[in-house]
């Protein structure tokens, strides 16, 4: 016989899938960080003048800031000249098409369950592969562009479309914003770059996959989706690391655009390497994701975020245009000694704006798991609403769980909910489960699964499988 | 001899709740086993679904197994179910998904083939008619935003669907009105049969106008007090269970077992 409490300490133990490395020619810049290196990395990349000085505008600003400190998290001080801020896979020769991705890479994008030639073949999802710090592969741009849809690399899109970079780059998240996207703003070295026409619905999901795999070097990846008037599009963002000892440093940008009427949909399912179980190691994910709404335009962020020995992420919308409606919703699971701080802005400018957040928080074996969320309604914004559900699951007595809610109303009509409630898995509810026949680990999944249902059902069907498998496969023990 | 419980002693901590009690069961009897509160009737039916708050010493053999000695699961597998007094809820996990994740749970274990969820629809469908189960509960969270009663009347869906040997009900007409007392009563005699049998645990000489037991047991401070034919509970339901002791009773038979 089992004693319950113990094999849910246990469950919470797990193996990470995706920790292998793959042996690369790596194109990698020594480790350290100047005015030169970014000279250089903007010279690889053969960027323009405007781009560059940016770039050095972003860096000067950043010497004078400090890591902020005021996050629920702990971790060893970060050495910034320690890390390479360029890695990327040495092609053999230019790609003329998909067939000409180093095999190599495939064969690591295959081992991850992400066939790219199968995706360029049967799949409905254009994807594009980004591995240490540039995109190897962007499948579908051709039937995409038939649509008017532009779907690339963000270097690509510097050459190729430099305007509309030029325009929206740095329009929601300024390089000024917070000390991680100011480094970013100064580094970055590629992300996807997305377009959406004047009133197309996208003709299928567009995707990201993320990978590092060279060792010591930062991810500065930038995503800038455009949605104008109208238009529709649904984005994807997954991503996995080798298991390493040391830590890797995950600072991402992500800008979202929805003109009069658009709406974008974007989904991450997170997945990097979140350290053992005593801590060594994993992705130190600090990100910053902002959304900027038109009028009558949508914006919603949903996320699971099952890896990161640190996640510090909070997917916001700013609420600019009357009627416009942002929405979050977010599933985290800490378990072993991972740590989450992770939440949600809205800012309501508009008449008239809404926002949902539900927000389903899992701490498992010595998981710490915050939610911080801001909302904050200014006094232009006429009859604006807010609803927000923070749950906490607690897997076994050495986790934590805490909400920090900010709320910040300067306007007498507006309408702001917050519900909160934190439930331990239910010893009860196990033992219903087992007399019914179902084994503990089934019951388990079942039940966390369960509690994760508002947020799966927003997650696009193929992802919302991958998210549940994820969730099982995190929680997998030695029970049995 | 289906069950056969000999000198069986529970307690949590220090407290003793089960002192020695012995029982024993034939398939196809049903047996109602009475008491006042604190008597020790859940922890019973606990200790035989192998709830794991409770230290356990004694033997109850299952069909010539050694129960103790198995889990909550391979109890299930054997062929027991417990309608429970207090139903869990179980948030974002749909009541049909729930009951066809059980039944194939217990059908993998014992050898047969897993039952798709069209096949599962059809079956459940006509257990449902059983007690009179409306099918949108089967799409609601299981017991999530139930009346008491609607908890009930899904504990005997699942034993319908389940079809175990052994049926433990805890208290299932607890808070009931009539009308659905009569419901669960219809649908547990429906499951009567020469291969099952129930022990049917509960306060009220009422249940058992509906559910005409073999066998009447009263139990108090963890023990079997006295057994009897149906006759016993209305006896007890005229004197009470204050000094009952005293009360002389015909036929009365002792319990063989009682240490």
């Amino acid at each position: 016989m089992t004693g319950t409490s113990s094999d849910i300490v246990e469950l919470a133990s797990r193996e990470y899938q995706y920790g292998f490395v793959t042996d690369l020619d790596t194109d990698v810049v020594p480790p350290g960080l100047s005015e030169d290196v970014i000279a250089l990395i903007a010279a690889k990349k053969n960027e323009p003048e405007w781009l560059l000085e940016w770039r050095l505008r972003s860096y000067r600003h950043w010497l004078t800031l400090a890591e902020p400190t005021w996050q629920n998290v702990t971790y060893g001080s970060i050495d910034y000249q320690d890390i390479s801020y360029y890695a990327a896979p040495r092609p053999k020769a230019a790609l003329a098409s998909l067939d000409e991705v180093d095999p190599e890479v495939r064969a690591m994008f295959d081992k991850l369950g992400i066939s790219l030639a199968e995706q360029e073949r049967l799949g409905g999802v254009a994807v594009d592969a980004i591995v240490d710090s540039v995109s190897v592969a962007t499948t579908f741009q051709k039937k995409l562009a038939e649509a008017g849809v532009i779907f690339c690399s963000f270097s690509e899109a510097v050459q190729n479309h430099p305007d509309l970079v030029r325009t929206y780059l740095g329009s929601v998240v300024p390089y000024r914003d917070n000390f991680f996207a100011t480094l970013n703003s100064a580094v970055f070295t590629d992300g996807s770059f997305c377009y959406i026409p004047k009133g197309v619905h996208c003709p299928m999901e567009l995707s990201t996959y993320f990978r590092i795999n060279a060792a010591n070097t930062g991810q500065f990846e930038r995503t800038l989706i455009v949605a104008e008037e109208g238009a529709y599009v649904s984005y994807l963002e997954g991503c996995t690391a080798p298991m390493r000892d040391e830590n890797q440093l995950h600072a991402a940008v992500v800008e979202l655009v929805a003109l009069e009427g658009a709406q974008i949909k974007y989904s991450t399912v997170q997945n990097w390497y979140p350290g053992d179980a005593e801590g060594r190691g994993g992705v130190y994910n600090f990100v910053t994701k902002r959304g900027r709404c038109a009028a009558d335009a949508k914006i919603s962020w949903t996320q699971v975020e099952t890896g990161s020995a640190i996640t510090w992420k909070y997917p916001g919308v700013i609420l600019q245009g009357d009627n416009s409606i942002g929405e979050f919703y977010s599933v985290a699971l800490t378990a072993n000694r991972q740590q989450a701080d992770t939440g949600t802005k809205m800012i309501h400018i508009g008449k008239n704006t809404h926002s949902t957040i539900v927000s389903k928080a899992i701490s498992a074996g010595h998981g710490q798991n915050t939610y911080r969320g801001l909302v904050k309604v200014l006094r232009s914004a006429e009859g604006a609403r807010n609803h927000t559900q923070c749950d906490s699951l607690l897997l076994g007595s050495d986790t934590g769980a805490h909400t920090f809610p900010y709320i910040e109303v300067k306007n007498s009509t507006a309408q702001v909910e917050h519900e909160a409630s934190t439930s331990k898995i239910g010893e009860d509810q196990l033992f219903y489960c087992r007399q019914r026949g179902i084994s503990e680990e089934d019951a388990v999944s079942m039940i966390v699964n369960g509690f994760c249902r508002e947020v799966f059902k927003e997650l696009p069907m193929e992802f919302a499988v991958e998210a549940q498998r994820l969730l099982n496969v995190s929680l997998e023990g030695s029970v049995g | 001899m289906m069950l056969s419980i000999k000198n069986l002693h529970a307690k949590i901590g220090d407290n003793e709740i089960l002192r020695g009690l012995s029982l024993e069961l034939k398939a196809g009897e049903v047996h109602a086993l009475m008491g006042p509160n604190g008597s020790g009737k859940s922890t019973l039916a606990n200790v035989l679904a192998g709830h794991e708050a409770y230290h356990v010493t004694g033997q109850v053999l299952f069909e010539g197994e050694d129960l103790l000695a198995m889990s909550p699961e391979d109890r299930a597998a054997a062929g027991i179910f417990l309608a429970f007094q207090h139903p869990v809820e179980i948030p974002g996990v749909g009541n049909l998904y729930f009951m066809r994740t059980a039944l194939n749970s217990l059908r993998r274990q014992r050898g047969l083939d897993e039952l798709d969820a069209m096949d599962f629809l059809e079956f459940a469908k006509e257990k449902m008619e059983l007690v009179e189960m409306d099918r949108s509960f089967m799409s609601r969270s299981v017991n999530e935003g139930f009346s008491g009663g609607e908890k009930k009347r899904n504990e005997i869906l699942q034993m319908a669907i389940l079809e175990p040997r052994l049926a433990i009900l805890d208290e299932t007409d607890s808070g009931l009105d009539i009308d659905a007392l009569q419901v669960v009563a219809n649908g547990v005699n429906s499951l009567r049969s020469k291969d099952r049998a129930m022990l049917v645990i509960t306060h009220h000489q009422r249940l058992l106008d509906y559910i005409v037991p073999d066998r009447v047991h009263i139990m108090a401070e963890g023990r079997i007090l006295r057994s009897g034919d149906k006759q016993l509970a209305r006896a007890l339901e005229e004197h009470g269970y204050v000094g009952f002791d005293q009360v002389s009773l015909e036929p009365s038979v002792p319990v063989a077992a009682r240490p």
